[in-house]
């Protein structure tokens, strides 16, 4: 599958702290998450990838481009929604986004139609003449995707789409980021630290964590790494019993208090499970066979969540 | 076919603009949301008000002997020109001080340079803005009395005379236009307020002025006249309308000071219009 976006041993500092480490990866076509906790990156690789800040060292390119030495010709050719609030002050729906076209490089009248259907296709067709001051949060977040969309751009970057969003709301932009992604044959790159968001929308994730990549690949493939997934809660010693599962190479996180997830490989089976805990002295309260999920990668690869 | 119009998303096939136009685009932009403000408009007929009055007096002179005094001259005009100094002010203030704050203040600036423009084209697009409104209330009022004055005299004689006022207008109008509009675009740059950037820019213009003047009494040397814009000014408009007399600086000292400002607007913009600010 051909890449959207390579980044070749990138490295960007603020200060003294590093922001991005030395790193090498490639962003799939299609539909594409950036995953990690707060601070792991994720918005700085976007801005760097923007133009925004200059890395240290590395080379990018966005859909073959070089970033250093041909930013605008990326920049006609990306959209880019930022987390942040940020609108043109002053200005209604439909101007704000025809306007953001004709920066893009639409010719004025092209850029006005672009702008009422873009509107339409987010949600904001009744509100398009109201002021972008007065919208509320959602409808903020649905105003910064339009102008991201206006010139209909190859590669869309979504930095934490979801911001802010009440669940019908949120549950409504992932439809609209899906439908863009996956009926649409656009590109876009998700950034978000929330798991169900990439989960629903991207085929493919990247997974971030204190400046690095901690995974990436496909989600279908990360999930089934082969084995089961059970969750278990005991009485006792929990301590003891995870650190002798992890002592028989077994991965197990846990996740909300007692419960804990545990990756049993195909040689194994529950009854291993039973036997560690009785050789361990702790009780098996609950056991039950789950399926990998996104959450189960993103642990392995960062750490407990 | 579909009777019912599709509202979803379509790919875009039409033709796109050059790089390098998009100044234009936020230049009008500007233009078209400040002339729709009534303050702006109030503005702008005041600033055209010593227009009439020099107008009349142009008209007078051409017309009735017993004012043939009010004739105009070379003087007149760098006196016009000097009068619409507070014009200047106050369109800079009115119009320009929200030009970039606003644009901070709503987190504007990630959006402009995600487009495939240049920080120079999205300042090159403000200054016109500005500049253009400026250029409005200081060349082309100053133009026209010329203009009148031809016709009101019937003859060309007083402008083939004074050739040079039409390049020392353009001149002088152009130094104002620039150094307003740079400076205040580079104050608009520092802060998210626009009212903060009013008061910085109205400060800073009345204390070098005051500066100077104590300097003066103190040193008794008006070579202090490079700190304050607006004497520095005076001194070039002496200069281009080559009016005698003692100037406070030599005309060259003069140049160098306004160049010297619009230099560190340009570095303070360089600094400071960024698609992310990085606090460390």
């Amino acid at each position: 599958m051909p890449s959207v976006v390579s980044l070749d041993r990138v490295s960007v500092r603020y200060g003294r702290q590093w922001a991005l480490r030395d790193v090498t990866t490639e962003f799939p076509s299609g539909a594409v998450g950036l995953l990690g906790p707060n601070g792991a990156g994720k918005s700085t690789m976007i801005k760097s990838l923007l133009g925004f800040v200059q890395p240290t060292q590395g080379q990018m390119t966005v859909l073959d481009l070089d970033v250093r030495h041909s930013p605008l010709s990326i920049r006609s050719r990306i959209g880019y929604m930022p987390e942040n609030d940020g609108h043109i002050p002053g200005m209604n729906a439909v101007s704000f986004v025809a306007y953001c076209g004709q920066l893009a490089g639409l010719p004025r009248a092209d850029a006005m139609q672009r702008a009422h259907e873009v509107l339409y296709y987010v949600g904001l067709g009744e509100a398009r003449y109201r002021n972008v001051e007065t919208y509320s949060t959602g409808m903020k977040q649905r105003i910064k995707l339009a102008q991201a969309l206006v010139h209909d751009p190859d590669l869309l970057f979504l930095d934490e789409p979801t911001n802010g969003m009440d669940p019908k709301g949120r549950d409504e932009m992932l439809e609209l980021v899906r439908d863009i992604a996956h009926n649409k044959g656009m590109n876009l790159i998700l950034s978000s630290h929330l798991l169900p968001d990439v989960e629903y929308t991207c085929d493919h994730v990247i997974v971030m964590d204190k400046g690095q990549i901690a995974t990436a690949g496909p989600i279908e493939s990360l999930k089934g790494h082969g084995g089961r997934v059970y969750e278990v809660r005991v009485k006792g010693e929990c301590d003891t019993f995870v650190a002798a599962l992890r002592g028989a190479g077994l991965d197990c996180h846990t996740s909300e208090e007692d419960v804990m997830r545990v990756f049993v490989p195909d040689d194994r089976d529950a009854q291993y499970l039973f036997r560690v805990a009785a050789e361990q002295g702790v009780q098996v309260r609950h056991l039950r066979a789950s399926v990998p999920t996104l959450e189960d990668v993103f642990a392995r690869a960062v750490g407990d969540v | 076919m579909s009777p019912i119009h599709d509202q979803g998303y379509r790919r875009y096939g039409g033709r796109r603009e050059p790089e390098g136009r998009r100044w234009w685009v936020i230049a009008r932009a500007g233009l078209m949301a400040r002339i729709r403000e009534r303050r702006v408009i109030a503005v702008l007929l005041a600033a055209w008000l010593p227009f009439l009055v020099r107008a009349v007096q142009i008209y007078a002179s051409a017309n009735f002997q017993q004012v043939a005094f009010l004739a105009p001259t070379p003087e007149m005009f760098r006196e016009f020109l000097g009068q619409q100094e507070i014009f200047v002010f106050i369109v800079s203030i009115v119009i320009g001080a929200g030009l970039i704050a606003d644009d901070r203040r709503a987190n504007a600036l990630q959006i402009y340079l995600s487009k495939p423009l240049t920080r120079v084209e999205y300042i090159a697009g403000k200054l016109v803005t500005l500049g253009a409104v400026l250029t409005f209330v200081t060349w082309l009022p100053a133009m026209l009395l010329l203009i009148l004055q031809m016709l009101f005299a019937g003859s060309t004689k007083f402008l083939t005379e004074h050739l040079f006022l039409i390049p020392a207008i353009t001149l002088f109008a152009a130094v104002q236009v620039l150094v307003s509009a740079f400076a205040m675009l580079a104050l608009s740059s520092l802060s998210k307020s626009r009212r903060f950037v009013a008061m910085m820019y109205a400060g800073i213009l009345f204390f070098t002025a005051a500066m100077y003047q104590a300097l003066r009494q103190i040193t008794l040397s008006t070579a202090w006249a490079a700190i304050s814009p607006r004497d520095t000014m005076s001194v070039i408009a002496d200069g281009i309308f080559r009016i005698q007399g003692t100037r406070a600086i030599p005309f060259p000292a003069a140049v160098v000071a306004v160049g010297v400002l619009i230099a560190a607007s340009i570095w303070i913009l360089e600094r400071k219009v960024r698609g992310v600010e990085v606090v460390t």
